[in-house]
């Protein structure tokens, strides 16, 4: 007998010939956030800045800016425009100029770049979440993982209350990668540190 | 542990605990085997506990942490006002989850085939071993990189990788501590939590490549910070070269194959995204049947565990993306005594854990003995009750009675497991399944016999009185009596006897009156 059969085997001798009916889940918990739109706004700033995040809040016509003067205040002035990746489907309206753009290179020569740039598919904002689902606005994986700075657009219809209505908005067949703060580690002495293996520092511009 | 050929024999393994002894429903499904992987333990828990016990830096540094994790958990918990609905939740969803647990499964299967990926199962640590070395062998790599999982911990993979002449580099802070420390993890979340700054600067100094050699910079002070750093910098190179990582995973969705990995340092991610296979290991309890349950999860586990809102880094996929992350993964479905778990009616509900560690973190046993006296490497209340279970209750025989019962497990479990009830549970087994008489059904079975005959009982009274002589006026006996009293009072104080009894005190005052 094969092992798939005889683990699925001892699953049906281990529950029975005759199943207990499967009870019923009762979801009671919050499904919705019912917080006017510019209050949880201030909730994900909160919460964001709470993690160690920093939070630039801009109007739509500013966001190129902003970015510029968010990648200012993590590299410091003069920044190589080469040096910092965004993410292919990232909107040319939000670009400083220059920029690099990630393209099919090997995943590890993202390493030594000094930022990366990208947009987000949700924004949660009681947990001060913000999720990346892999679209060309996102970009792929590695590139919000190596460089050490990631700088995330987040527009304001992007912003929900909980964790339920956020995942709702997902598509669970794309890879996602859910970022609440930057990198940490509570490893030594349970004391959370900053800053670890993923980008030690990251920041949010909020468009709103 | 040593290993003979007899301990490797799998027809040995002891029966399903809860599993009927005799009569047609025997159902004798396999535990873990012997012999392979990390549940057992080679001293008994109050062995290993009395030297844990007499060791004041471990004692120290596991009060502190345990305090600090309480604190933050109370704090976010008590932040959400349908915590309650929540939990109550949580354990409604894993209920009905393992009460379909074969369909949901096979569901997973498809659904992680059709995206790429390839499902196979184990019935054992060595299936599982035999599984992972040879996937990692045909990629022609001979090192891995690993996430931080609780499942290859529990079947010895590293060894068995170390055997077939693979290195595996554990990339999770903590878990590199212990395997830099030659150390074992003493807590499922952190753990290095019985070591403490000045330690783990020791260890990083002694053993990583960068500090060795002439003209080293050797300065490196005991903050978190800078020992996050010199982590940082021994393993950023080690993930940039990798060809293979093997994960764990926190959660299976059956109706997306969509795999999850809940963790903070950013070494997840590492792992997950940059070498071109990943393989995989988690236990079939792990699975949930919707995408919309990890909305449950996916609250309760984080304030749990490390007491924050929300973890850093949560990553999730299906089977493989194209020009995204891994192009070779394989899902490794692992049994391991998990099935004889679930034969039990009150103990199944411990494969409901989600590994939060919230249990060990406010146990009053397990804050001042530590992780390692348990011997497997699930320890706390719910390692009490999992590692007996997975094991057959006679491996792990003393792990049920390590607890006080109090009743602070359950409080926290995110999932309700009603741990003190299970911990019971199982010590009515192990008691029913001796087969030859212990001393304490001996001195129970004389205590019976003595209170219900007055006279033997009187008798009883008077000697049990010159136990006075003994305690010498203290008001408890000392805890060096001889055997087998001493297998009473070495862990428990014993109230020194009244010079009188209440009857006889009785009996003197009023006479024969009534």
């Amino acid at each position: 007998m094969s092992a798939r059969e005889e683990v699925l085997g001892r699953i049906r001798t281990a529950l029975g010939e005759t199943r207990a009916p499967v009870p019923e889940v009762l979801r009671d918990y919050r499904a919705t956030d019912d917080r006017p739109a510019g209050r949880l706004l201030d909730v994900l700033v909160d919460r964001l800045e709470d993690y160690k995040a920093s939070v630039l809040r801009c109007g739509p016509d500013d966001v190129a800016a902003t970015v510029s003067a968010a990648l200012d205040a993590a590299l410091g002035a003069g920044w190589a425009p080469g040096s910092v990746v965004a993410a292919p489907g990232l909107s040319e309206a939000w670009r400083p100029d220059g920029l690099d753009t990630d393209d099919d290179r090997p995943p590890v020569r993202l390493a030594d770049r000094a930022a990366a740039v990208t947009a987000v598919a949700v924004a949660i904002a009681e947990t001060g979440t913000l999720v990346l689902d892999g679209t060309p606005a996102c970009g792929r994986r590695a590139l919000s993982l190596l460089p050490d700075c990631l700088v995330c657009v987040v527009t304001a219809d992007q912003v929900v209350g909980g964790v339920p209505e956020g995942l709702a908005r997902l598509d669970p067949l794309r890879p996602l990668t859910m970022i609440s703060g930057p990198s940490a580690t509570s490893d030594i002495e349970l004391e959370r540190v900053e800053g670890v293996h993923g980008p030690r520092t990251l920041v949010v511009v909020l468009v709103a | 542990m040593t290993t003979t050929p007899e301990d490797l024999r799998t027809d040995q393994t002891p029966l399903a605990p809860g599993a009927p002894r005799s009569g047609t429903t025997f159902l004798g499904l396999p535990t873990a085997p012997r012999g392979i992987g990390h549940l057992r333990g080679d001293r008994s828990f109050p062995d290993a506990a009395r030297e844990a016990l007499r060791d004041g830096q471990l004692r120290a540094n596991l009060g502190h942490a345990t305090t600090t994790i309480r604190g933050k958990r109370a704090r976010v918990v008590s932040e959400l006002p349908d915590w309650a609905q929540l939990r109550a939740a949580g354990s409604a969803l894993k209920t009905a989850t393992m009460a379909r647990l074969d369909e949901h499964l096979e569901e997973l299967e498809r659904q992680v085939t059709a995206r790429g990926g390839t499902v196979h199962w184990a019935r054992d640590a060595a299936e599982a071993n035999r599984i992972v070395t040879e996937l990692v062998q045909a990629t022609g790599s001979d090192e891995v990189v690993k996430v931080k999982s609780m499942a290859t911990q529990e079947i010895g993979l590293n060894e068995a990788l170390e055997a077939a002449g693979i290195t595996a580099h554990e990339t999770d802070l903590a878990e590199l501590i212990v395997q830099l420390g030659d150390d074992k993890p003493s807590h499922i979340l952190v753990p290095a939590i019985h070591k403490n700054r000045a330690e783990i600067r020791e260890i990083f100094l002694r053993t990583m490549p960068q500090f060795q050699g002439e003209g080293a910079d050797r300065d490196l002070p005991d903050e978190p910070r800078r020992l996050a750093m010199a982590a940082r910098a021994h393993l950023r190179e080690r993930f940039l070269r990798a060809r293979v990582a093997i994960s764990g995973a926190n959660f299976a969705v059956a109706e997306t194959g969509t795999l999850a990995v809940v963790e903070s340092e950013g070494n997840g991610r590492m792992c997950l995204t940059l070498p071109e296979t990943l393989i995989t290991v988690m236990g079939i309890e792990k699975l949930v049947p919707t995408w919309r349950d990890l909305e449950v999860f996916l609250q309760l586990l984080p304030r749990s565990s490390t007491g924050e809102r929300m973890n850093p880094y949560t990553s999730t996929w299906a089977g493989v993306t194209p020009g995204d992350g891994p192009q070779d993964f394989h899902l490794v479905l692992l049994d391991n005594g998990r099935t004889a778990v679930l034969a039990d009616e009150v103990g199944r509900q411990a494969l409901h854990c989600i590994r939060c560690s919230a249990c060990l973190n406010v146990c009053p046993v397990y804050e001042r003995t530590g992780g390692h006296s348990y011997g497997s490497v699930y320890p706390g209340p719910i390692g009490a009750i999992l590692s007996p279970q997975l094991t057959g209750v006679e491996d792990n025989a003393s792990l049920p009675y390590a607890s006080s019962l109090c009743g602070a497990c359950y409080d926290v479990c995110p999932v309700a497991i009603d741990i003190p009830s299970v911990l019971v549970h199982l010590r009515a087994e192990h008691v029913e399944a001796q087969e030859k008489p212990t001393a304490e059904s001996l001195a129970f079975r004389a205590l019976g016999t003595a209170m219900s005959h007055p006279r033997l009982w009187r008798v009883a009274q008077k000697a049990a009185s010159l136990g006075r002589l003994l305690a010498r006026g203290r008001p408890t006996m000392p805890n060096t009596l001889p055997f087998p009293a001493s297998a009473w009072t070495r862990s428990r104080d014993l109230p020194t006897p009244p010079a009188e009894t209440f009857t006889s005190q009785w009996a003197r005052e009023h006479g024969g009156r009534r």
